[in-house]
């Protein structure tokens, strides 16, 4: 293999028959979870931190302005003293609220998004979970975040944070379908579910390429939905500041806010790297057949900065979409995906079955 | 049929107008020598302020400290707000007459509308506008000022 | 004991619900609230409570001399104060009979008409945030600074001028002032196309707003709703081409007329009116005639005992001032027929059985000002 010295399934291996041999099996595996679960936590904020500048010093370009530039150089440190800031904030609490559900709202919201991490490929063997149905875990478990906020609307005792709620319940119900439909396309072209399997099958060209039109339809349809998925984007109805304040966070504040907040990016994040994974090739190098010298020198660069580039374009996609779009209603938001994005999509996996079942496909 | 091609122009237009959109917001992101934004503090010394700025009304002085206030309060019956106060003192002008020469002229921020009205109708061109926009102070009093300087006398040959 | 105080409640149906949009609330855009009944997200009534900033304009006006209420007429529709200004000096100049030199009759007209497109600028931010699109809010002030900054090196402020007085102006023009504008129309002729592209042609925009909050023209006359907002629906309107002030007899533009009258027809319109605007000053900005640039007044300014009335197109309508004297030097009683406040009433007759999301869209092409509601 070209890329091995960036292969981390040996050096996992030696970790773990390490921790086997020192420790009892019951402790080993507490220590392996322990260990992931930090890393995870770890990379989770600085990923948010830096996604909420990222996302402060885009629009702020888009919109003629330096963003912010106070708290260190460039104010990179921004986000941090905004973090402080959040969690020194008193936590209101409601009167006629539901105090359990409104406490527990913010922790599903950002459980659903936590556990969708574990099967995201980061590189060759640096993932925590290599389940052969990865797509479908991925997509079950980032759904599980509409709970939270169907919960949160519910429970702030709030007419605003209801309707954000119920509009976020409609939304998820009707775009789930596109995203899942829009994934099977790429599915039938890799004839896997598994992340690693599914990486490994573009090693000789990602799939957006190699599944012609129908695969580029695919990735449309896929960022469109994960849009509409993560209440992001022209697709934010329910927080949609300009008619209900602030939706179905409307009552929260200090750190659980920060957590919807966070949740927010997290989702944005993971949406993005599903569709770096699946459609842009992972943490693959970009390879263009025949040109052996262009190749070796794409291997040289890390799997790892291969994968963040890629997911950083298809976030700095869905920035733009939502820098630019005003924001759609809700019968239009279903008038999209029941009139446009879904027959399209049933047509579009059609045709793409058609090219595989002839071969058609590089 | 008709409708089924409509189908597709509309999503052909649409798709269209939205990747003009994105035209825009693109050409403006990479291009950040458009940015307008004034860094505040920072350019506090280079700050282009325009001669007409209404800051605040102020009175003139000279080098000899001599400013044109007869105190004759014109600018007082003027002001919609009554933000200005003229105390004025009659004193002996020498050859036995009265004359009336300002005292205080206190004037007050906090209550002024910047319509400049006083300083249209001043008949001795006294007042004028400060350029001075900072007037964030702590404490409220501060905001009342007195004009004419300590220890400051009239120019000669106003009337 | 605390004293529980009962504000009352309207009457509603079954599976109805009250929401307070405002005082507080993003897309007011100030202090004005709006008790919705939704069933849903659908607005089944609507009723406006105006007065969260209301300042007894009118009532001040009568302690104050004529000099002094133009300063007070810059407070009630902040956007177009310089129109509201012209509305109080045509007033006390024409009940006194004063010819105002043609300098003053030409830098009026063209201030007003920047004016207009300033307001109308910051209205299209606005809507564009109201509609959710934050990037136009940015756009659109950022091209409104430009104006702004002409109007503070020529009169020394950027939102309440006070720049007119009876009889003429406070005082000339900066000697820029004319390559300036000039200037600035050149660039807002290139930036406005980025406006069409970002909002006007959007497909998102478009099938939001068509057909949405549709005032006919006989609702229009009978609630009396001018300005753009009116003329969208077909309601001929425009006081400067019906009953023309300062030059706008001697300038060639267009009233733009719509028989739509729905919600994207009111954003045609003001966009049109940008254009047009621009069009009065091309041609008046070369052609300022030297001369004074104001007539002699007196020093006290007593208007004959009697009735007058003047009116004027302010950026959302007609501005109609009221003044009844008694031949002293303040008023005996003032009244101003705020355009804005005429254009609320018709707020509840449109949004019935839309979204609440057209809600927000309807308020913001109808373009208020909360204080020329209040006053």
């Amino acid at each position: 293999m070209a890329f091995s010295i960036y292969d981390f399934t040996s050096f996992n291996q030696a970790i773990d028959k390490a921790l086997y041999n020192a420790l009892p099996p019951v402790w080993a595996l507490i220590v392996e979870m322990t260990i992931i679960g930090l890393v995870f936590l770890l990379f989770y904020a600085l990923v948010g931190l830096f996604l909420v500048y990222a996302e402060r010093k885009v629009c702020a370009f888009m919109q003629n302005r330096v963003g912010p530039n106070r708290v260190g150089p460039y104010g990179i440190f921004q986000t941090i003293a905004d973090f402080i800031k959040l969690l020194m904030k008193e936590l209101i609490t409601i009167k006629n609220s539901d105090k359990l559900l409104f406490n527990l709202a913010p922790f599903i919201v950002i459980i659903a998004s936590f556990m969708a991490i574990a099967a995201i490929p980061f590189g060759k063997g640096l993932h925590a979970i290599d389940f052969d149905i990865g797509i479908l875990y991925v997509i079950a478990v980032s759904s599980l975040g509409v709970v939270g906020i169907l919960l949160a609307g519910w429970s702030s005792n709030n007419k605003y944070s209801l309707i954000g709620a119920m509009r976020s319940g409609a939304q998820i119900v009707s775009y789930e379908l596109s995203v899942g439909l829009s994934l099977l396309t790429i599915i039938i072209l890799a004839g896997t579910m598994q992340f690693s399997q599914i990486v490994e099958g573009q090693a000789t060209g990602w799939f957006i390429f190699k599944g012609h039109i129908p695969a580029f339809i695919a990735f449309v349809m896929f960022l469109i939905a994960s849009t509409a998925e993560t209440n992001r984007g022209p697709f934010d109805l329910a927080e949609a500041e300009s008619e209900l304040t602030a939706g179905f966070h409307t009552e929260y504040s200090g750190i659980k806010f920060a957590f919807f907040f966070l949740a927010e990016y997290m989702n944005m994040f993971i949406v993005a790297s599903i569709a770096a994974t699946v459609f842009l090739g992972g943490w693959m190098p970009f390879h263009v057949g025949g040109w052996s010298g262009f190749n070796h020198i794409m291997d040289f660069i890390p799997p790892f900065i291969w994968y963040l580039g890629k997911t950083a374009f298809v976030i700095f996609l869905m920035m733009w979409f939502k820098w630019t779009f005003p924001r759609l209603r809700i019968d239009q938001l279903l008038n999209l995906e029941w009139k446009y994005l879904l027959p399209i999509n049933l047509v579009n996996i059609l045709v793409m079955a058609f090219i595989v079942l002839m071969g058609w496909h590089f | 049929m008709n409708s089924f091609f409509k189908y597709f122009t509309d999503i052909y237009s649409g798709v269209k107008s939205l990747l003009t959109g994105m035209s825009v917001t693109g050409k403006y992101f990479f291009s950040p020598g458009q940015i307008v934004t004034e860094q505040y503090p920072e350019n506090r010394k280079k700050l282009l302020m325009q001669e007409r700025f209404k800051g605040e009304v102020i009175m003139p002085h000279d080098q000899n400290n001599q400013h044109r206030c007869t105190g004759c309060g014109i600018c007082e019956t003027n002001c919609p707000n009554g933000s200005i106060e003229v105390i004025s003192n009659r004193i002996d002008s020498g050859d036995g007459k009265k004359v009336r020469i300002i005292d205080k002229h206190i004037y007050h921020l906090s209550m002024c509308t910047f319509c400049g009205l006083c300083i249209k109708t001043c008949p001795s061109d006294a007042l004028a506008w400060g350029q001075q926009f900072e007037h964030a102070v702590f404490d409220r009093a501060k905001l009342t000022k007195t004009l004419n300087k300590p220890g400051s006398s009239i120019l000669k040959g106003i009337e | 004991m605390k004293e529980v105080i009962h504000t009352p409640v309207p009457y509603i149906e079954e599976e109805e619900y009250h929401i307070n949009m405002g005082p507080q609330h993003p897309s007011t855009h100030g202090v004005l609230r709006l008790v919705v009944t939704l069933q849903g997200e659908i607005v089944k009534k609507l009723k406006p409570h105006c007065g969260y900033i209301h300042r007894g304009i009118e009532k001040m006006c009568e302690k104050d001399t004529y000099p002094q209420i133009i300063h007070l007429t810059d407070r009630m529709d902040y956007l177009s104060a310089h129109i509201n200004n012209h509305a109080v000096c045509l007033l006390v100049e024409n009940a006194l009979q004063v010819e105002v030199p043609e300098r003053v009759k030409y830098i009026r007209t063209i201030i007003d008409e920047l004016t207009r497109i300033q307001s109308h600028q910051l209205w299209w931010a606005c809507y564009g945030m109201d509609l959710g699109g934050l990037t136009c809010f940015f756009y659109g002030l950022r091209d409104r600074e430009k104006i702004l900054d002409i109007f503070e090196q020529s009169f020394g402020s950027r939102l309440l001028h006070s720049y007119y007085a009876p009889g003429g102006l406070m005082m000339d023009i900066h000697p820029d002032f004319q390559k300036n504008v000039k200037a600035f129309i050149k660039y807002f002729r290139k930036k406005i196309k980025d406006y069409d592209r970002i909002l006007t042609g959007n497909v998102i925009m478009q099938e939001r707003t068509r057909g949405i909050g549709i005032l006919t023209r006989d609702n229009a006359i009978s609630y009396a709703v001018t300005g753009p907002s009116g003329r969208a629906s077909g309601f001929s309107c425009d006081v400067r081409k019906h009953y023309p002030y300062a030059c706008y007899d001697k300038v060639d533009f267009k009233e733009i007329l719509y028989t739509e009258g729905d919600t994207l027809h009111r954003y045609f319109a003001r966009m049109e009116e940008m254009r047009e605007s621009m069009k009065i000053i091309e041609q008046l900005i070369d052609n300022i005639p030297a001369g004074d640039y104001s007539a002699k007044m007196k020093a006290v300014l007593k208007l004959p005992a009697g009735e007058y009335y003047q009116r004027v197109e302010t950026a959302r309508g007609e501005l109609g001032v009221y003044c009844i004297s008694d031949g002293n030097k303040t008023p005996f009683r003032m009244k101003f027929r705020s355009p804005n406040f005429s254009n609320l009433g018709v707020l509840d007759s449109i949004s019935r059985d839309t979204k609440i999301a057209d809600l927000v869209a309807i308020g913001a092409s109808l373009d208020f000002v909360i204080p020329d509601i209040d006053r």
